[in-house]
């Protein structure tokens, strides 16, 4: 039974199909990266950690339906917000109807952006690791997706946004994700303070489980395919096809030139190969290649998930000098990784424009330049007010004694590993 | 009758046991307990490396094996345990002897070094 609305390209089942399929593993990211970053804490933080991610999808999941699409999705009010009463709950979405002038319908497309508002949140949850009080951080996801993601993603995203008009090119998400997540993170882990058994140089804070995180790595890698090669639809008109393809080999491309990277530098560096190590190379390429996915061929993806990689090893060794504790790197992999990445758009896309070593001279790099500049201003801006607000109402931080004891029990009345004595 | 008790690397546990089974073994089994100890003597942890950053451990991991021996058993059992654990490095831990009062089988509720 397809019932097209007139004026609408019939639905594509191909690119319907590998939208379908690509919001299912956008998903899968979230479980990915509650594993990724429940064994970088302590063991007993690791379902504080990992319920931070998952509970995105919880707040978050309702938060898009109800408000979260219309804002940054509606028709737009002059750039700058999207809205549109009917879309309030989605209850004026008919399910038959396409998104814009695209191939799919659009409740897909409202399925598949939905993951990406849930997954930004939670990378910032690694920078505030073991200390941030659920019940405002909870809230901050909340405030922080409705006043701050939803608006970047109109500006940059939406086909009336002012970043999107002015030229900025983000493929999948390097300035909307990566940018905005990573530089809140910074900002808030410094408003937060460090954990209180941080003092680098005397007691070590270690990771306790890492083959969790090296699984949470390959889900994060496996999911990401969706999250660049889905969001082909939304660039190529009026179906995914050639586009998705080259975001795909891209991806890869980048994934795997990011972590032989990180493995070589720190084998030098630290003489020894790492596995944290290689999964953080994989991060790094793939956060760097997130904008650029459908632009640049894999040549120059590779380039650039060795550059970011390298970026992203030496932002983690400046950590420890400056002195806040990004507890599990979430600015210095997704921060910078995402500049990076955004920059360097600029100088390598060849399609739908040339960038600067493609014969296109600087004005490309000029405006990913400026979406950067813009995204990190605003995200900073926009996590310093609600943070502060937060931290003069509920407070941002869990009690001294929560934190020593450990948030699973003190929190959450769980532990993650029981020794077993008996069956 | 002794109770030894060594701290080791867990990592030097099969050397160990090679050892303990050499001077131990006559045709039946010797007979060990293992457990997972974290602590820290002189070594103060190990060195891990993390995204390039190197971080002592506060605790280290060792492992630490309770056996019960007969007198005449007693210095080849330490010999034993310190020819499989040692490496010459800080941190190859420690071994502790104590006498033991006594000892019960508790299938057969024979006592004393018959029972050990």
């Amino acid at each position: 039974m397809t019932e097209v609305t007139t004026g609408m390209v019939p639905v594509d089942p191909g690119s319907t199909a590998w939208m379908l399929v690509s919001s299912a593993l956008v998903l899968l990211m979230v479980p990915g990266l509650a594993l990724f970053y429940g064994g970088l804490v302590r063991r007993k933080n690791v379902m504080a950690t990992m319920l931070q991610s998952f509970v995105a999808l919880g707040v978050i999941g309702v938060q898009w339906i109800v408000i979260g699409y219309a804002l940054a999705f509606g028709p737009s009010l002059g750039g700058w917000i999207g809205w549109d009463p009917s879309l309030v709950g989605l209850v004026g979405l008919p399910y038959t109807r396409n998104f814009a002038d695209k191939a799919i319908p659009e409740l897909v497309f409202v399925m598949f952006q939905g993951k990406f508002a849930i997954i930004t949140p939670a990378l910032i949850s690694g920078a505030v690791a073991e200390r941030m009080k659920f019940s405002s951080y909870v809230l901050f996801v909340l405030l922080w997706t409705t006043f701050v993601y939803c608006p970047l993603a109109h500006w940059v995203w939406a086909p009336g946004g002012w970043l999107f008009q002015y030229g900025v090119l983000d493929f999948a998400g390097g300035t909307v994700v990566h940018i905005s997540s990573g530089f809140s993170a910074l900002a808030l882990a410094i408003l937060i303070g460090p954990r209180r058994d941080y003092r680098p140089g005397h007691t070590a804070i270690l990771p306790h489980n890492l083959t969790l995180t090296m699984l949470g790595a390959g889900l994060l890698w496996f999911g990401w395919f969706g999250f660049n090669a889905g969001s082909a639809v939304a660039a190529e008109h009026p179906v995914a096809g050639y586009t998705a393809g080259l975001a795909f080999a891209t991806t890869q491309s980048a994934a795997a030139a990011g972590a032989l990277t990180w493995l070589l530098i720190e084998w030098w560096h630290q003489r020894r190969p790492t596995s944290l190590g290689l999964v953080s190379g994989i991060l790094a390429g793939l956060v760097a290649i997130t904008p650029a996915a459908g632009h640049v061929i894999p040549a120059s993806a590779l380039l650039m998930g060795a550059l970011a990689s390298a970026c992203c090893y030496s932002a983690v060794q400046m950590k420890q000098r400056v002195g806040y504790d990004d507890s599990l790197d979430a600015f210095g992999v997704h921060g910078v990784g995402g500049l990076v990445g955004a920059l360097l758009t600029g100088v390598f896309c060849f399609t739908p424009v040339a960038g600067l070593v493609m014969g296109g001279g600087v004005s490309q790099l000029v405006k990913q330049a400026v979406g950067a500049g813009v995204a990190i201003v605003f995200a900073v801006a926009g996590t310093c007010v609600i943070a502060l607000a937060l931290k003069a109402t509920l407070g941002l931080r869990a009690t001294d004694e929560q934190e020593r004891d450990g948030l699973d029990v003190t929190v959450h009345g769980e532990r993650a590993y029981h020794q077993v004595i008996s069956s | 009758m002794k109770l030894i008790t060594a701290i080791i690397r867990p990592e030097r546990l099969e050397a160990v046991q090679f050892e303990l089974q050499g001077v131990l073994d006559e045709g039946d089994h010797y007979r060990i307990s293992v457990e997972t100890v974290e602590g820290h003597g002189r070594q103060e942890g190990e060195v891990e490396i993390y995204r390039g950053q190197r971080l002592r451990a506060g605790l280290v991991e060792k492992l630490k094996l309770t056996l019960g021996v007969n007198e005449h058993y007693v210095e080849k059992a330490i010999e034993a345990i310190v020819r499989g654990a040692r490496t010459g490095q800080v941190g190859d831990g420690k071994i502790f002897i104590s006498s033991l009062e006594d000892c019960v089988r508790i299938r057969t509720g024979e006592r004393g070094g018959t029972a050990i």
